[in-house]
């Protein structure tokens, strides 16, 4: 099949197991974002698709090959690093041409293609400056453009935005987003970002401990994450204990929540809702009790931490849906069936 | 930390240990030499005050001529073979395992500590006939019989070379720790074999500091007297030998003098030469 196939890649560094048994298929022309806190093995994953580092064991195939042990320069990949890497001893405009001069290609040839990858990256004119004469922006987008410059396979980027400020950050996340779409090209991205990879990734990859825990677009990420980890590293959440009974009727903190799909068998475990998610009115029939213990009023929205049966639930709304509530009020939560996702322990 | 120009006399005041130092053990031996190359020599006892262009005029002769041209040949044969030595040794120990560069900058320190003496005759044992190195040539049957390696041009070029190598890998060292390692990653992900990426990427980028090396030793190398005596034949001796010949051994002070101070001339100019050259290197 065309694209990328990981086969149970593992990598140790001597005891530590940095990635253990991933199985990955990313499909020709995916934006995929592997998302995890540093050390889960992101970067040595993406080391191991670029080939300069070597798996442990199991397989990496592209568009069908088995590249396991092909040699980094003859994968045809486009790589763009965390520090960027430029050469310092070269102009923009040879950065660009590097891999085509690399492989022979005529002057001509390395001119055109240098000037239709600056405009791409709106830079144009910029082809005889050095390197170090451009700033943070500009110097990521002639990182892009010599990644891109063969038209490569499969394109890499580690870390690829996180040297630039918050604002150029946003703007390039959607830049590199519209530039993925428009060339069709297979992208892997690595970042600890979440922002980031909501906003580029078909799907998110979120991984822990060298494990992928949970492969998904990114809305299914957040409205269905798979586990108490994922659950809690996108986005914030309310992570409650529940019991079931043999009927299968659920009681989230001692409240039962009608409606509540638990799988059979499961008698306890971990509910995730989104902040957003919860209701809070006045006590009553089927709402859990609970007190306001803080309110934050953020302007835009306000978030209001209660504490039910010595938890602590965080209830996020837009200030003009909000019944007026002051700390120390004893409220009910309210929790629909259908926002409660049931996670793996 | 505030940096704002001397503005009393005594601000100057820590300047004046140094500038005394370079007094005392420069500027005054170095002009006293260009004094005395314009002194004319005593034949009877040493040499006599005066303003004489003799000793350079007898310099300007095809003989001394060769020996300046092949001086300065040896030391570039000496600071290019050093330094293409050195720069994929050092490359490869930047990026080894802590432990494996501490032993290797150890052994090449204690390798400094060695005298010229010594390596001198170190080198004529192993390139001699009857204990040299091709005696061990002949038991792997790599040779039919031993022979004498020395002396030779490539003797006194091996020698030097030897004595050179530790400055070129400690000079080069610090500049290829600090060279950014996913500069050759990149270059690999482009399409760069390792080889070509060491070419076209470790080599452009490390430029100035490869100039400033072959330069360090080349000036090292030019100094040199007691290894092409000790390796070599009389047309292998350098502009060096000669001068302390002449200074010792002839007592023509004079003469001695005038040849230091063309040496020391034509190596600022040769120095010149290289920094212009890679000057302008750079801007094109």
């Amino acid at each position: 099949m065309s694209g990328l196939t990981l086969e149970n890649v593992t990598k140790q560094f001597g005891s530590f197991t940095a990635v253990n048994n991933v199985r990955l298929t990313v499909p020709h022309g995916t934006f995929v974002c592997l998302l995890g806190p540093s050390g889960c093995g992101k970067t040595t994953l993406m080391r191991m698709i670029a080939g300069l580092d070597l798996p442990t064991s199991g397989a990496i195939r592209l568009d069908g090959a088995d590249i396991t042990h092909v040699p980094t320069h003859k994968r045809d990949l486009g790589m763009v690093f965390q520090s960027l890497a430029l050469f310092p001893h070269l102009t923009v405009g040879e950065n660009i041409a590097y891999s085509l001069r690399i492989r022979g290609a005529g002057r001509e040839e390395q001119k055109k293609r240098v000037d239709e990858l600056l405009a791409m990256i709106h830079l144009p004119g910029y082809a005889d400056r050095p390197v170090a004469k451009l700033s943070g922006g500009q110097r990521q987008r002639v990182a892009i453009a010599r990644a891109l410059a063969i038209s490569p396979k499969l394109f890499l980027l580690d870390e690829p935005l996180s040297a630039l400020d918050a604002k150029l950050r946003e703007a390039m996340q959607v830049e590199l987003r519209q530039l993925q779409q428009r060339l069709g090209i297979t992208t892997i991205v690595v970042t600890h970002d979440q922002r980031e990879a909501m906003t580029m990734a078909d799907t998110v990859v979120v991984m822990n401990g060298g494990e992928i825990r949970q492969a998904a677009p990114p809305v299914e990420i957040y409205r269905r994450p798979a586990d108490t980890f994922v659950a809690d590293f996108i986005g914030s959440t309310n992570l409650l204990d529940f019991t079931a009974d043999a009927s299968g009727t659920a009681a989230v903190l001692g409240t039962p929540v009608p409606g509540l799909a638990v799988p059979a068998g499961l008698t306890s475990g971990t509910i995730s809702v989104r902040p957003e998610e919860v209701r809070l009115t006045a006590p009553g029939e089927g709402a859990i009790p609970a007190t306001v213990v803080f309110v934050r009023d953020l302007g835009g929205t306000v978030e209001t931490f209660v504490e039910a049966a010595g938890r602590q639930i965080v209830a996020v709304s837009m200030p003009h849906a909000r019944p007026d509530m002051a700390v120390g009020e004893n409220v009910g939560v309210r929790l629909a069936p259908d926002a409660c996702v049931v996670l793996k322990s | 930390m505030r940096r704002e120009p001397p503005q009393k006399f005594s601000d100057y005041g820590p300047l004046l240990f140094p500038a005394g130092m370079l007094i005392v053990f420069f500027v005054v031996p170095f002009t006293t030499m260009i004094a005395v190359s314009f002194f004319r020599r005593n034949p009877a006892g040493f040499y006599s005050p005066d303003f004489v262009f003799d000793n350079y005029a007898r310099f300007l002769s095809l003989f001394f001529g060769k020996v300046l041209g092949f001086s300065l040949g040896l030391a570039v044969a000496v600071a290019v073979c050093c330094v293409v030595l050195a720069l994929p040794f050092t490359y490869l120990l930047a990026r080894s395992k802590r432990r494996t560069q501490v032993f290797w900058l150890v052994a090449l320190l204690s390798v400094l500590s060695l005298s010229e003496v010594i390596i001198g005759f170190a080198w004529s044992t192993l390139f001699s006939r009857t204990a040299g190195i091709t005696n061990l040539l002949v038991t792997l049957g790599l040779m039919q019989e031993a022979v004498a390696l020395n002396p030779s041009f490539g003797a006194v070029l091996t020698a030097m070379v030897y004595q050179a190598l530790p400055y070129t890998v400690l000079v080069l060292y610090p500049a290829l720790v600090r060279l950014d390692p996913t500069l050759t990653e990149a270059a690999r992900t482009l399409g760069a074999s390792p080889l070509k990426a060491f070419f076209t990427v470790v080599v452009p980028a490390l430029r100035n500091t490869i100039i400033a090396t072959l330069i360090m030793v080349f000036i090292f190398a030019l100094g040199s007297y007691l290894l092409p005596q000790i390796l070599g034949r009389p047309q292998h001796w350098t502009l060096s030998v000669l001068i302390t010949d002449q200074a010792i051994y002839q007592s023509n002070m004079p003469f001695a003098a005038a040849m230091a101070v063309f040496l020391v001339l034509v190596t600022l100019g040769l120095v010149a030469l290289t920094v212009y050259a890679g000057r302008k290197g750079e801007a094109a």
